[in-house]
């Protein structure tokens, strides 16, 4: 992503008194970890520009900012991945030279990555292993099930990766940490795939680690976590160290808008009288899965009116990627009517047709699922809106036409990228994500169905994919949302649903349940009837 | 300790030089081979990479083995952009040699406009059959292509033995292993005088372009891509992926056959129990030195020829066997591989152990 860093403002005058927290009341203990003026150049673009981060023992520490903020490139600089251009870390007060991860483990960091970098035709058991550089003996396995049970984080270590949902597969990452006993563990959204109940478990082990003196680096775009959990929060924007803020002390919003540079825009559910008519009704869906361990669905039953919002909530591997499936196209059942479209039923249909019927949807998966990683976004745009976008001359592919249409996306949807022919596997999560809600949103579709819309996702990007859903809604599509972001959910949907193993609960309206309540859902339980929506 | 580092962002300049690199390389490492066998090193560049090409026949006879390569790699490239590894192009070949030739021997002297164009249409059918095989097995069963369809090749080569030890021998040939001549109305018309140069080129040309347009412009050729890079990404999209791996096959398979027929109909004139030099393993160099881009493949498949011309012109002006044509092409992909490698990686020379 390009930053323009001639084009921020940046407001010194409020950011100067901040400093404050890091300067005067820091003790004389060192620090465990001091990155100093630490600087990263990409072609074209200057990742950290003489950035510093203390950290001490035992603390838990925010890192913050902006999907291209430069967190990404100084986490990597801190574990070995990268090496810094200028500037230099210390570590327990001496300076060191972070060459590879390997070392970076020698002295006791160990990273859960957002981006998890598992081998998936090896078991979660191996996996684990390799990371650490031991033996998969009968000993470890039992160390896994134990830290696993432990820190309440469910996971068989003999099952194959390649089964396994994105939320198990970061458990996984999690898992293999914490084995490793790490003096700082760098923690990469870590909650983005758990309930609320696990994100609350895990704050619990977290701050368990610090009092028993590990320090964590915690990497978040979720103001209320830091809020709930860091005692100093380093904010970037831009590749440059903004300001180092005691997250207690300040407000959300004010936190928010150091991060963001500008004045957050957050979405407000809406309300509006929803129309009658059904536009997407899924009739007993069911269907057993070919894979080892893939999710089967059981007698699925749901309706999503024209200008309602419906929420999906549920852990990942609860059978989210199987019932979008289900719904996409991408598996077809011999049943017409088991999914229709505005009354017509689809279940036959492939997804091409479904989409000429008005249904569009876009799976979790960003990079090679809902789009071609090494295809232009002009290619990404023509992968799915040929059906409902004029694109081609003459039966051929039209550049033209194609063109003008991903312009029209990127310009829309405030995609930062190196114009329609940047590859899409360059864009950041963010705004590939924005390119990939913005092609379907484009296309007007009658039934938007959109899986973890903002997952790893920055806020900014965030409130605008949710203003666009909203927006969407209002002229009469129905949308459905599966997400594992429960505030997401109750913020965004009109009535909300949870999936727990393959069975979806009732639908309860938002304005009834509580998150608690939904939570319960989540785990496979029933909540009092009154709210069934 | 060497290792290979990913590079933050291949160079699309050395992608496209990479060839041009690769080739380079094997001209000097051929030359250094020619010294280390005693060959004078100017004798022999002029031997290899002039005096095949110095002649208005030598030319011709480019373009006489050129034009299978062109014809089975621009064919090869349309599948393996999608992830359908055939490498059994040799075979279907052969097939596309054997039912053509039937046809003009079972036609043996009618004299009629039809008889070539039925054999061009049971070579192209020939090839498809061999093709379907693998892709069958692949669809069914999940079996990988590149053992079905390189074993169905030994089995191609074995059953083209057998036919000309047997029903396709020639009746008047005093037992040897090979078929009748085939008469005039089933043999291609050549399109320059004096010369062997025959239909084949323009066909291959016709080829280039067609699979040109199919790549770039269609809808097909956009989902043969996206299968290629992310198969998943198909499926979302709603291209079926089954259905492209039958064309991927079948559009290899006749085009193979085609050239197979060509190879027999044309320069040949008759069935051998060998009717290529390995022009569809060749083929899959072609494909790549091209880089999978169909104008690429004309230019790669003019250099693999002169390999084979060079080849022939070493062992007559200089005595050195016919393996030296292996051995070039060999080290063209070699080397070409080797390039690619450091596109996308780096070297990094680490100190081993733990710096503190």
């Amino acid at each position: 992503m390009v930053v323009a860093l001639n084009s921020v403002h940046w407001p010194v005058a409020t950011v100067t008194p901040l400093f404050m927290s890091s300067i005067q009341t820091d003790e004389p203990r060192t620090a465990l970890v001091a990155m100093h003026k630490i600087s990263k150049a990409y072609p074209g673009c200057l990742a950290n520009d003489a950035v510093n981060l203390m950290i001490h023992q035992g603390q838990i520490h925010a890192l913050l900012g902006e999907n291209g903020a430069g967190k990404s490139t100084l986490v990597k600089i801190l574990y070995g991945l990268l090496q810094a251009d200028s500037g230099y870390v210390e570590w327990q007060g001496a300076r060191v030279s972070i060459s590879s991860p390997a070392v970076a483990r020698e002295l006791g960091i160990a990273l859960v990555f957002q981006h998890f970098s598992l081998f998936e035709s090896l078991s979660v058991l191996e996996n684990i292993a390799l990371g650490m550089a031991v033996p998969a003996t009968q000993n470890l396995k039992q160390n896994i099930i134990d830290v696993s049970q432990r820190y309440g984080l469910p996971l068989d270590p003999d099952r194959q990766v390649y089964t396994l949902s994105v939320g198990e597969r970061q458990r996984i990452e999690i898992v293999r940490c914490l084995l490793q006993e790490p003096k700082l563990l760098i923690m990469d959204e870590p909650t983005s795939v758990l309930t609320p109940q696990e994100v609350n478990d895990l704050f619990v082990t977290l701050k368990r680690l610090a009092s028993e003196g590990v320090a964590i680096l915690y990497i978040s775009h979720k103001l209320n976590e830091i809020k709930a959990l860091c005692s100093e929060a380093t904010i970037l924007r831009g590749g440059k160290h903004v300001a180092t803020a005691d997250p207690q002390q300040r407000s959300t919003h004010e936190l928010a808008s150091l991060m963001m540079g500008d004045e957050l825009l957050i979405p407000q559910r809406q309300e509006h009288a929803i129309e009658d008519s059904v536009l997407l009704q899924l009739n007993n869906v069911s269907r057993t899965t070919s894979e080892q361990h893939g999710v089967p669905l059981h007698n699925i039953e749901l309706q999503v009116h024209a200008g309602e919002i419906v929420g999906i909530a549920g852990v990942a591997g609860n059978g989210q990627d199987e019932l979008l499936q289900v719904i996409s196209g991408e598996h077809r059942s011999s049943d017409a009517d088991s999914v229709s479209i505005n009354g017509e039923g689809v279940g036959v249909l492939a997804p091409g047709a479904r989409r000429e019927l008005g249904l569009c949807c876009v799976p979790e998966e960003r990079l090679g699922h809902a789009a071609v990683p090494s295809m232009s976004l002009v290619e990404n745009a023509f992968l799915t809106a040929h059906h409902r976008i004029p694109m081609r001359t003459a039966g051929l592919f039209s550049l033209k036409k194609s063109a003008r249409f991903a312009e029209k996306v990127i310009e829309q949807f405030n995609v930062q990228c190196n114009g329609s022919g940047a590859v899409a596997s360059s864009l950041s999560g963010g705004n590939l994500q924005k390119f990939i809600v913005g092609r379907e949103i484009e296309q007007q579709p009658l039934v938007f169905v959109v899986s973890q819309p903002t997952w790893g996702v920055d806020a900014g990007a965030a409130s605008a994919i949710h203003t666009a859903l909203q927006q969407m809604a209002s002229r009469g599509a129905a949308v459905l949302v599966i997400s594992q972001d429960i505030d997401e959910l109750m913020l965004i949907s009109h009535r909300i649903a949870a999936l727990c193993a393959g069975r979806l609960s009732n639908t309860y309206s938002t304005t009834s349940v509580s998150v608690q309540e939904v939570g319960v859902l989540m785990g496979g339980g029933s909540i009092a009837d009154g709210a069934v929506a | 300790m060497i290792s290979l580092q990913p590079r933050q962002q291949p160079s699309k300049l050395m992608g496209l030089l990479a060839p041009l690199l690769a080739l380079l390389l094997t001209v000097l490492a051929g030359l250094v081979l020619f010294a280390l066998l005693g060959v004078p090193v100017g004798q022999g560049f002029y031997a290899f990479f002039i005096e095949p090409v110095s002649s208005v026949y030598g030319l011709s006879e480019l373009g006489v083995k050129a034009a299978p390569l062109i014809m089975i790699a621009v064919a090869l490239s349309v599948g393996y952009r999608s992830n359908v590894w055939n490498i059994g192009a040799e075979g279907q070949l052969i097939l596309g040699g054997i039912c053509g030739g039937a046809v003009a021997l079972y036609f043996y002297e009618v004299d009629a406009w039809y008889v070539l164009p039925l054999m061009m249409l049971s070579g192209v059918l020939g090839g498809m059959l061999w093709a379907a095989i693998p892709a069958l097995l692949r669809t069914r069963f999940n079996a990988n292509e590149i053992l079905t369809s390189l074993m169905l090749t030994y089995i191609a080569a074995l059953l083209l033995s057998l036919l000309v030890h047997g029903p396709l021998r020639d009746p008047d040939g005093f037992n040897f292993p090979e078929s009748r001549l085939f008469h005039a109305a089933a043999t291609l018309p050549n399109i320059m005088q004096g010369t062997r140069l025959h239909i084949g080129a323009l066909v291959a040309l016709l080829l280039v372009v067609v699979t040109w347009v199919l790549l770039s412009r269609t809808l097909l050729g956009f989902a043969l891509k996206v299968n290629g890079q992310a198969p998943r990404a198909g499926q979302y999209a709603g291209f079926t992926q089954n259905r492209l791996i039958w064309f991927s096959l079948l559009y290899c398979g006749a085009c193979a056959g085609l050239a197979g027929l060509f190879e027999v109909a044309g320069p040949i004139g008759q069935l051998l129990p060998t009717i290529s030099p390995g022009y569809g393993f060749t083929a899959i160099i072609v494909a790549f030195l091209g880089r999978l881009h169909p104008v690429g493949v004309v230019f790669a498949g003019l250099v693999m020829a002169l390999s084979y011309l060079g080849g022939e012109s070493a062992q007559i002006s200089l005595n050195l066997p016919v393996a030296v044509t292996g051995v070039f092409q060999g080290m063209l992909l070699f080397f070409l591989l080797a390039a690619d490698v450091l596109i996308h990686y780096r070297l990094v020379w680490r100190r081993t152990g733990v710096a503190a």
